[in-house]
């Protein structure tokens, strides 16, 4: 049973001297409640890690401060360095539009604008600058080609996006997430509200999408995380507790609590 | 290969069944929930028989008093003689009114919501004040806007600004159409703001984080996803403005509105006659009562169908904006 929860693709999970997303002894605290506990973790280009853990451990917090969308969250304060490419992305002269342009975000539900499939991909494009009808038509084309959709909605670009099956509009989610060329994609549960053969698209696509962007998964379900992570991080209670190639996570995990979770005997 | 038939694997006729289904039948005659729902039914047809009895009362004995002549002749300032009377002056007066009003209300309102909603922060004591303000306005009585309209804007803002524009006579420091769309923009502000305010928090916290995520800004998320998907909300916000305004007269009565005028309303400092305090006039002042009845009763039918006429139009641009947002976006 085991074997077969290896990744396809186990790697060395050692962090090199420059790794692209560096955490280091960061906290973050609701108000006076800790959710965060002194998390240091690499994450290396190019690679699929997947935050795994039970419910409230921290792991779409953690997820959600690399392009701050904790900011949007009243009392949210957040410790210790978070660099990207080398940069600190919580320094006082960072832009937070170019980060997350930079870093871009799949949600758990997915979340289509009410538009049609053309100007959902369209949207943020246009907010960076990119106005050329042809521009725009190619840029289009090719995310929904990378994404794996342009087939099933070639013919009906113009027609609205809530009209797709719901594991057409997470593609299509993730169309608009490429559109902008991120350097990672942070993905919040992208498959848990879809279907077993949605789902195998959606990780298709992820394993399909690491050749050209870094990719960080948060996830319940931990086959998929097996199936598609090269590194997975175990999280319980704000705190990080294990971080490994994730063959190594789920066959010999160096924790006791690791082990117990990823065989299912809590959480 | 074994193939089951459907007697092997389904469950053995149960003899339980009709057991069952006796049970679920109801045994006595429920006699509170039939009371109940005759009450709620009689209740509705009370509220419906009211209308009907308002409404057939003023068609049946107004329309025969409405004429082409009627609704397009300015009258001489005897207008109680059914003959020569006309209401156009006061129908001009009322629409404009409204229409000015809601060009002021509706960005005012709209703004207002879209800072308690998307800005503010729910739990500072300002956003609360602001809220309970929003609240305490709805429930001002209307004369206390008129009140309000004269004593700020004409005797205020008119005042000075005659004084500004170096008038010698009276411009703007007198009762004129502005000042008494600006008392009822006052007066129906809070409708705007609360029907706003239920349109922006129904829209899906999703939409603006994708957008936000995607790297907009939040006025650019404000502008783009939120206040289009907003907009059939504020616009029935708008219809109910209008719906409330239309009426009204307490509020005109100090800023605006005149007892008779030769000529229609052609500027915003201009003085106005309106449907709604003609009826008040011709119930109240008519040397013949029974002469004016007729016109009574016709100018109350023009008010209804002006009321509605704008309500139709408002609910049918929306219907367009629903049905684009469904189709695109």
């Amino acid at each position: 049973m085991a074997e077969t929860l290896i990744a396809p693709t186990p790697v060395n999970a050692v962090p090199t001297a420059s790794s692209l997303i560096e955490i280091e002894n960061v906290s973050l605290y609701y108000g006076a409640t800790k959710a965060l506990k002194n998390i240091s973790v690499k994450l290396e280009e190019k690679l699929v890690t997947a935050f795994i853990g039970p419910s409230g451990c921290g792991k779409s917090t953690l997820l959600r401060c690399l392009n701050r969308m904790n900011d949007l969250i009243d009392n949210v304060r957040i410790e210790g360095s978070m660099k990207i490419g080398g940069h600190d992305i919580y320094a006082a002269d960072v832009d937070v539009i170019e980060l997350r342009k930079r870093v871009g975000m799949v949600f758990q539900k997915s979340n289509p604008f009410p538009k049609s499939i053309y100007e959902n991909v369209a949207y943020g494009l246009r907010l960076h600058g990119v106005k050329a009808k042809s521009d725009l038509d190619a840029r289009i084309e090719e995310s929904l080609r990378n994404s794996a959709l342009w087939d099933e909605v070639k013919d009906r670009l113009h027609s609205s996006a809530l009209g797709l099956s719901g594991g057409q509009q997470q593609r299509l989610c993730i169309a608009r997430a490429i559109a902008i060329k991120p350097d990672i994609i942070l993905m919040d549960e992208p498959a848990s509200a879809l279907d077993p053969i949605a789902t195998a698209r959606v990780e298709d696509l992820i394993l399909d999408l690491k050749k050209e962007f870094t990719i960080v998964i948060v996830t319940h379900n931990m086959q998929q995380a097996a199936r598609i992570s090269d590194q997975t991080a175990f999280f319980y209670l704000g705190g990080l507790i294990e971080f490994g190639a994730t063959g190594k996570i789920f066959t010999n995990p160096a924790q006791k609590r690791t082990e117990d979770y990823v065989s299912g005997r809590f959480g | 290969m074994n193939t089951l038939t459907p007697s092997e694997y389904l469950p053995e006729k149960n003899s339980d069944t009709t057991r069952l289904t006796r049970n679920f039948r109801a045994e006595k005659f429920d006699f509170w929930s039939f009371f109940f729902s005759g009450l709620t039914g009689l209740a509705t047809l009370f509220i419906l028989g009211i209308l009907a009895t308002i409404l057939l009362n003023i068609i049946v004995n107004g329309w025969s008093a409405i004429s082409w002549h009627f609704v397009s002749t300015i009258p001489k300032k005897d207008f109680f003689d059914a003959n020569t009377t006309g209401v156009l002056p006061m129908i001009v007066g009322t629409s404009f009114r409204v229409i000015v009003m809601t060009i002021f209300v509706i960005p005012v309102g709209v703004i207002t919501a879209i800072y308690l909603t998307e800005y503010a922060s729910h739990t500072s004591i300002l956003t609360r004040i602001i809220r309970a303000a929003v609240n305490n306005l709805a429930g001002v009585p209307s004369i206390v806007f008129g009140l309000f309209g004269l004593g700020f804007f004409i005797n205020f803002i008119g005042k000075n600004m005659d004084d500004l524009l170096h008038h010698p006579n009276a411009v703007w420091g007198q009762p004129a159409l502005i000042w008494a769309s600006l008392t009822l923009a006052v007066m129906t502000l809070p409708v705007v703001i609360v029907a706003t305010e239920e349109s922006l928090k129904a829209i899906p916290p999703g939409l603006r984080e994708a957008s936000l995520a995607l790297g907009a800004t939040k006025l650019e998320t404000i502008l783009k996803i939120v206040l289009p998907q907003a907009l059939p909300g504020i616009m029935t916000g708008g219809i109910l403005a209008v719906s409330r305004a239309a009426g009204e007269v307490a509020p005109i009565l100090f800023t605006g509105v005149a007892y008779y005028m030769a000529s229609l309303p052609a500027h915003l400092s201009d003085q106005f006659m309106d449907l709604g305090y003609h009826i008040f006039v011709l119930s109240t002042q008519s040397p013949n009562i029974e002469q004016t009845r007729p016109i009574l009763y016709a100018t109350v039918l023009v008010l209804l169908m002006l009321t509605f006429a704008l309500n139709i139009v408002a609910i049918l641009i929306r219907a367009r904006v629903r049905k684009k947002l469904r189709a695109l976006g």
